[in-house]
């Protein structure tokens, strides 16, 4: 999808090329029947999400007072999910938008896996804010009585918004593939195929057709961006326009989104790898593939860091009274294995495999992701908690002020609910879609063929 | 108010059994003002004593005639047997609004706290407050420096003239009120907790759990003016007692102070008043006193002056035993 468009008749060609029948044989694996590794992976999840959601019933019926939460931790890891997936939505903007407009034609194998990261990630986010509430039968009220000064309200704005556009982006590239499938005759079952003979909208690649898709999808690659960078934003906003040491910081904002673009690129990186390894992708998720991220991925984190040295050293240095006890407990005190481990696990170790070059092999940019993935959970949690430990007011010595914050097992199996849920949503868009845009890789594989041999003649 | 039949209209200005002016009685009758807010240091007032002030001037014993005041503002005079006590609506509608012209103001002589914590029990007892939590706190809080000792710092809501916690509400749950009070309806309250996050004093608390309240509390009915019944999920705090302030009377914490430490009143009228009885000049108390509020700093602007603890009346807090 980029460069001059096929010729009517290379196009032809293409469909009919064995690298074609290669990829619809290879790139639909993950649609067709599932094998016993695959069943088992979902049924693991599924029990995991089940756990996760009687467990949400269980605190439906008592209240968040089955959390570790209190007056002080007044939030809690459910706050911690909902940034870290926010965080790992910025995948599919970066790859397929941001690439797409800085023309990198190697981005074209992952743009749909990296959108799917997008969708899932975005529909798990969404539900940890209802499952943080204290009252979620009141949900309705923040549209009935919503009030545009709370920055809450713009983050159900820009999270609606986000999710809107990133559905139809992830959409439009996928209709001639669904015109495709649609195509199979009896390879799918008569449900699937109905579906996919309506979601492709009678799509049949003509040149009109093939006018309007350009066209939407260059629309929606430059509109996407803005809403993305203001979904990051706006999360770093709940906490950066309170009056919390820690929180009110002018860097949160940028420090948001690059933080995002950390933890989607690790995200994307381990889902390629995933993919690649269970369906054996390889002819199509190349070594380059994870070199490129890989560097993305590394120039992030080196950003990352330094804007975390800037978030950090004001109060540092010029040690203002509100900022000691929070930069006490991070650095030496009751958040200093968290801090520490954030640093080693999430930046200096992943740092050091992308820099050295023996170490950034395909096994260690790998590596180095997961490591990134731990981390940054682990930054979400002390973005959150220690401020919270921190209160300008001393905290009097009563009864029922709890000092410390211990996640409660309602409160660990609603975040391993998400993160199952999180593996099932993405599971069954792998289900229903092919991970890899055929057409548009079948099209770039022959557009430079044609390139090539007419450079032969 | 008054029954039918047996009253009769006062049409005059003037009252021509006390010879008071209707301006004069209306001013009795309400109580409002610093002599009310004395006279309601006592306990609160009910409508009986409300009664017992319009006829004080009138004959002792039975079929004594009395006069009142109409909801629609006409005075009435009828026989003493025919009132019984008027039940006030459980909820008022204008809670959002507040009382026209007034700016409730709370200040605290931080000198003569000697951290007894009546204020905390009376709070409790009046709004039913949980014992896992406090709408006043009294914090132990360390000495300034080698001159300064530590001190007992009594810590309301500070119902800030800027406040972090209402512009944050995604649903107008918590607000401000134009006599400067702060209050959080519960039956919009949607549990999200961003008000405790804004929150820079920890003013706010949560009903994590379910509430259990006792059935008084359930029988008065919800008002937002003050916060019981309690309802699962939503935020609480100190509310500045608006329904008391509105008929004259002082808030528990302020009246039963027995150091009159803590003073409360009407900044627009100007003068406070304490648990002791002592009614003083605002200006003067915050002029003379050195007056401050706590992190002025930030900027949120709280409606709660404190005189920092010179020369205190009463001994420090255990430096050892000292919070924070």
């Amino acid at each position: 999808m980029n460069g001059t468009p096929l010729t009517p008749s290379l196009r032809q060609q293409a469909y009919a090329s064995e690298f074609f029948h290669h990829a619809m044989g290879k790139l639909l694996i993950s649609c067709g029947p599932m094998d016993r590794r695959g069943r088992r992976t979902v049924f693991a999840l599924a029990i995991v999400a089940v756990a996760a959601f009687a467990a949400w019933l269980h605190q439906l019926s008592r209240g968040l007072s089955v959390t570790a939460m209190g007056d002080y931790f007044s939030w809690g890891v459910y706050i911690v999910d909902f940034v870290f997936f926010i965080g790992i939505s910025m995948a599919g903007t970066l790859i397929s938008a941001i690439l797409r407009l800085s023309n990198a034609p190697w981005r074209q194998p992952i743009t749909r896996m990296a959108e799917g990261i997008t969708v899932c990630a975005l529909l798990v986010a969404a539900p940890m804010i209802i499952i943080d509430m204290g009252r979620p039968d009141r949900i309705l009220f923040t549209i009935i009585h919503g009030r545009l000064q709370s920055p809450i309200l713009w983050d159900v704005l820009s999270l609606s918004t986000y999710l809107a556009g990133s559905l139809l982006y992830l959409y439009l590239p996928l209709v001639p593939d669904l015109a495709l499938m649609r195509d199979q005759g009896d390879r799918f079952p008569s449900w699937a195929h109905r579906f996919y003979k309506v979601a492709s909208l009678g799509w049949q690649g003509t040149e009109a057709q093939r006018h309007h898709l350009e066209k939407g999808i260059a629309v929606m690659a430059i509109a996407i961006i803005p809403v993305a960078v203001s979904i990051h934003t706006v999360t770093a906003w709940l906490f950066g326009l309170t009056l919390r040491p820690g929180w009110h910081s002018t860097i949160i904002g940028p420090d948001f989104v690059v933080g995002a673009i950390y933890s989607g690129v690790a995200a994307v990186i381990t889902f390629m790898a995933i993919f690649r390894h269970v369906f054996r992708l390889g002819r199509y998720i190349e070594p380059i593939h994870f070199q490129k991220l890989g560097m993305i991925l590394m120039a992030s984190g080196l950003v990352y860091a330094y804007f975390t040295v800037n978030e950090l050293i004001g109060g540092i240095y010029a040690k203002e009274l509100g900022d000691r006890p929070l930069l006490t407990s991070i650095f030496s005190g009751k958040y200093a294995i968290e801090f520490w481990g954030m640093g080693v696990i999430g930046l200096l170790l992943p740092m050091l495999i992308l820099m050295v070059k023996r170490l950034r092999t395909l096994a260690g940019i790998v590596t180095a992701s997961v490591l990134v993935n731990i981390g940054m959970w682990i930054m979400r949690f002390l973005i959150v908690v220690p401020t919270l430990a921190a209160p300008y007011m001393p905290v009097p010595g009563m009864p029922g002020h709890r000092l410390t914050y211990a996640p409660t097992w309602v409160e660990w199996t609603i975040t391993a609910g998400a993160f199952a849920a999180f593996g099932l949503l993405y599971i069954l868009f792998s289900r229903l879609f092919p991970v890899i845009s055929i057409w548009e890789l079948v099209e770039e594989h022959q557009a430079e063929a044609g390139h090539g041999e007419e450079a032969h003649v | 108010m008054g029954r039918e039949g047996g009253n009769q209209e006062v049409k005059e200005a003037r009252d021509p059994e006390s010879g008071l002016s209707r301006r004069q009685i209306l001013q009795r009758i309400m109580g409002l003002g610093a002599a009310g807010a004395m006279a309601g240091a006592a306990g609160e007032v009910g409508l009986t004593s409300l009664l017992g002030m319009g006829c004080s001037h009138g004959q002792a014993g039975k079929g004594k005639t009395v006069v009142a005041l109409t909801p629609d503002g006409k005075l009435v005079q009828g026989d003493s047997n025919q009132f019984v006590p008027v039940k006030l609506p459980p909820s008022n509608p204008d809670a959002r609004k507040g009382v026209p012209g007034r700016r409730w103001i709370m200040v605290i002589d931080l000198s003569r706290c000697d951290g007894c914590g009546e204020c905390m029990t009376a709070c409790s007892k009046m709004h039913f407050v949980p014992p896992s939590r406090q709408w006043i706190k009294v914090l132990r809080m360390p000495g300034t420096g080698d001159e300064g000792a530590p001190f007992y710092f009594p810590q309301p809501c500070y119902h800030c003239d800027n406040p972090p916690c209402t512009k944050v509400c995604p649903v107008d749950a918590t607000f401000k009120r134009e006599d400067g009070i702060v209050l959080i309806d519960n039956e919009r309250c949607i549990g999200c907790r961003f008000c405790m996050a804004a929150c820079p004093y920890s003013a706010r608390s949560f009903n994590w759990g379910a509430p259990e309240d006792p059935p008084e509390a359930e029988a008065r009915g919800y008002s937002p003016e003050w916060g019981y019944p309690r309802k699962t999920g939503t935020v609480e705090k100190c509310d500045f007692c608006p329904d008391m302030a509105a008929k004259g009377i002082l808030p528990p914490c302020t009246s039963h102070c027995p150091m009159g430490a803590i003073y409360y009143g009407d900044e627009n009228e100007g003068t406070v008043s304490n648990g002791a009885g002592e009614t003083v000049n605002l200006r003067n108390l915050l002029r003379k006193g050195g007056a401050y509020r706590h992190m002025e700093e930030l900027g949120t602007e709280p409606r709660v002056y404190y005189l920092p603890p010179r020369n205190p009346k009463y001994k420090a807090p255990d430096e050892a035993g000292g919070g924070a």
